[in-house]
């Protein structure tokens, strides 16, 4: 049997947020087989004020995940400031010690360091690393001795499927919550207009930059002085990302780089398995224990169902529809049109 | 003490073959640059066309005495994209990787990390240059205080500051130029190939704000680095790069020629930069981790 048949008859695994201890706990009740949280600090590409976790925290959170036979995955998946690497490589010995599954890193300062300091700790590429090719990821795996690779957003299943057939490392693709459309690790546009980024400082588009200002009836939302969006009144105003803006070109106004959408690629998981993807991500370490609970159990669902050769299909969409509010999906670039 | 050198960096936009093949011959006949970045690093879509004439231009440039390096793509993802890079590290040339693919490529041999790579901190500076890396560009919002302490940590790597044009910004599986045009990236036309500098991007409010070449994101602004070369040396900085636009790449050349060599100061070469039909208004927020698109007098 080939790596790759084995790999896409192999159980899906189900990677969840979680931005909180309470996050983490919801999310193993609800079924989660993997959670994934960071540090309270810049080393993780969430850094928003309430939200991860303290060493503490984390040392409590992998055993209570243990005790439920769920696996916890740590991001120090930043870029270490330099000067100031040792913030990251004590991020690193604490994941370490606390006994979890897994590391999620990006930068090659903190994968060289895990590699040589903490040989026998499981080490996944991050999706802010941005490796698409089978050349980059056999780098990382010959290099670091990578396990995993989390896939940028910009492939397509069948590029995927391609992929795994040329790789031996697993995959994990997102399925659910927040889409870049930009390739993370890989944009500066936040920084552009407010001085902080995901590389820099772990924030893109920070609240602390953002402002709404009325102006003729008009609400306008700002990030760092710029108009992202503007909304009339009395209409629901949406928190300006910078790529989720609308913008002028062409002689035309238009959401140019991708419409305030997020991702739900639920119809698409039996494609996904057949095409040696190991993982399965859901975006949101900044959602509230109800949300997590709530897609947790739909994902978890339509995994259970595949396995056992059923189609969940509409009670698995009925289930996410009421996490998404009307707000509108898409399958992003897993269907090459997207581009 | 060395003098600060200057770099051409590779043509970002979709520029027809017989303007390619121009534009180096001028840089051929009348650059003084130390060093000139040639080859396709946005869109594999353009490979077809551009492969034809980079022979006769690197020829012409070799000729000429310049030291060429070939760039490589900054984010390949099909198998035609994989082979462009792999048979550029074939070549007998220096390559600049513009992702880690290149790198798994270059086995050893030395190479250029390219503003498309992530190297952020002087441990990930170390790794590649025992890998080989010779000269670092680092990322365009990376400030001078970081780059400093990677220069200081690593006397050996030549630092490459980007300090001419619009800045690379960000990168995308999707085609913004197909999109604005309302057509799909595998039926694109080329239409990027109308806005040889990028495609205006503004506010609802009209304001200048971006621009976009194909599947990249680029500032509306203008980088301008016009640090005194004593200042950029105590920085650690080796070599300038200007990146290439419509405007003459020549008369840039020549001031930045002048100012690394002490013979006018940082005002007077922003002053002479400011006086070219530039494609938007200068900045250098960057260097001071500020927000990139503001001009902060040093």
């Amino acid at each position: 049997m080939s790596e790759n048949t084995l790999k896409s008859t192999q159980s899906l695994e189900l990677v969840c947020p979680a931005g909180t201890p309470a996050a983490m706990k919801a999310a193993v009740e609800a079924g989660a087989h993997s959670v994934y949280c960071g540090f309270r600090n810049e080393t993780n590409a969430r850094n928003f004020p309430g939200l991860n976790f303290s060493e503490r925290e984390l040392n409590q959170g992998v055993k209570l995940a243990r005790s439920k036979g769920t696996k916890v995955l740590v991001a120090v998946n930043t870029f270490a400031r330099a000067g100031d690497v040792s913030l990251w490589t004590k991020a690193v010995d604490a994941v370490a010690a606390s006994g979890a599954h897994a590391i999620i890193a990006a930068d090659i300062a903190v994968l060289d360091y895990a590699a040589t300091h903490h040989p026998d700790l499981r080490l996944h590429l991050s999706v802010q690393a941005a490796a698409a090719t089978p050349e980059a990821i056999n780098f990382y795996e010959e290099t670091f001795n990578v396990q995993r690779v989390v896939l940028p957003r910009v492939m397509s299943v069948e590029e995927i499927e391609r992929l795994n057939k040329e790789i031996n490392v697993e995959t994990e693709v997102f399925v659910f919550g927040g889409l870049c459309v930009m390739t993370e690790g890989r944009c500066a546009l936040s920084s552009y207009a407010t001085g902080k980024s995901p590389n820099l400082t772990g924030v893109c588009s920070p609240p602390g930059d953002v402002s709404y200002d009325d102006e003729g009836g008009n609400l306008h939302a700002r990030l760092g002085g710029f108009t992202i969006d503007r909304f009339e009144n009395g209409e629901a105003a949406g928190y300006p990302t910078l790529c989720k803006g609308r913008f002028n070109a062409q002689g035309s106004t238009s959401y140019l780089f991708e419409d305030p959408v997020s991702l739900n690629a639920a119809a698409l998981l039996p494609r996904l398995k057949k095409a040696g993807v190991t993982a399965l991500k859901i975006e949101g370490r900044q959602r509230g224990k109800a949300y997590i609970s709530q897609v947790v159990k739909a994902f978890r669902a339509a995994v259970d169902a595949l396995d056992e050769g059923r189609d969940a299909q509409q009670e698995v969409s009925a289930m996410l529809a009421a996490m998404t509010e009307g707000g509108r999906e898409t399958t992003g670039a897993y269907k090459k049109i997207w581009r | 003490m060395n003098a600060l050198e200057l770099s051409l960096g590779p043509v970002f936009f979709n520029w027809p073959n017989e303007k390619l093949v121009e534009f180096y011959a001028r840089m051929a006949d009348e650059s003084d640059f130390d060093r000139i970045y040639v080859g396709e690093v946005i869109c594999g879509k353009r490979l077809p066309f551009s492969d034809k004439v980079w022979p006769e231009i690197i020829e012409r440039l070799l000729g000429a005495g310049k030291e060429v390096v070939l760039s490589t793509m900054a984010l390949p993802v099909t198998t035609r994209d994989r082979k462009s890079i792999a048979g550029l590290c074939e070549m007998d040339l220096k390559v600049e990787v513009n992702d880690i693919n290149g790198l798994a490529r270059r086995s050893g041999q030395p190479f250029v990390a390219g503003p498309f790579m992530n190297v952020y901190n002087e441990g990930a500076a170390l790794a590649l240059q025992k890998r080989g890396m010779e000269t670092l560009c680092p990322p365009v919002e990376l400030p001078l205080s970081s780059i400093e302490i990677i220069a200081k940590a690593l006397p050996e790597l030549t630092i490459e500051l980007f300090a001419f044009g619009r800045l690379p910004l960000a990168v995308s599986g999707r085609c913004y130029h197909a999109r604005a045009h309302k057509l799909h990236k595998d039926s694109c036309q080329f239409v990027c190939d109308q806005d040889p500098d990028g495609m205006d991007v503004t506010t609802l409010d009209n304001q200048q704000f971006l621009s976009a070449n194909g599947i990249q994101t680029l500032s509306h602004s203008v980088q301008a680095v016009t640090l005194s070369p004593d200042e950029l040396r105590a920085k650690g900085i080796g070599r300038l790069r200007l990146s290439p636009h419509s405007v003459d790449m020549i008369a840039v050349n020549k001031i930045y020629r002048d100012l690394v060599n002490g013979k006018i100061d940082g005002e007077e070469a922003q002053a002479r930069l400011s006086e070219l039909p530039l494609p938007g208004k200068l900045a250098n927020g960057y260097l001071g981790g500020k927000p990139g698109h503001v001009w902060a007098a040093e």
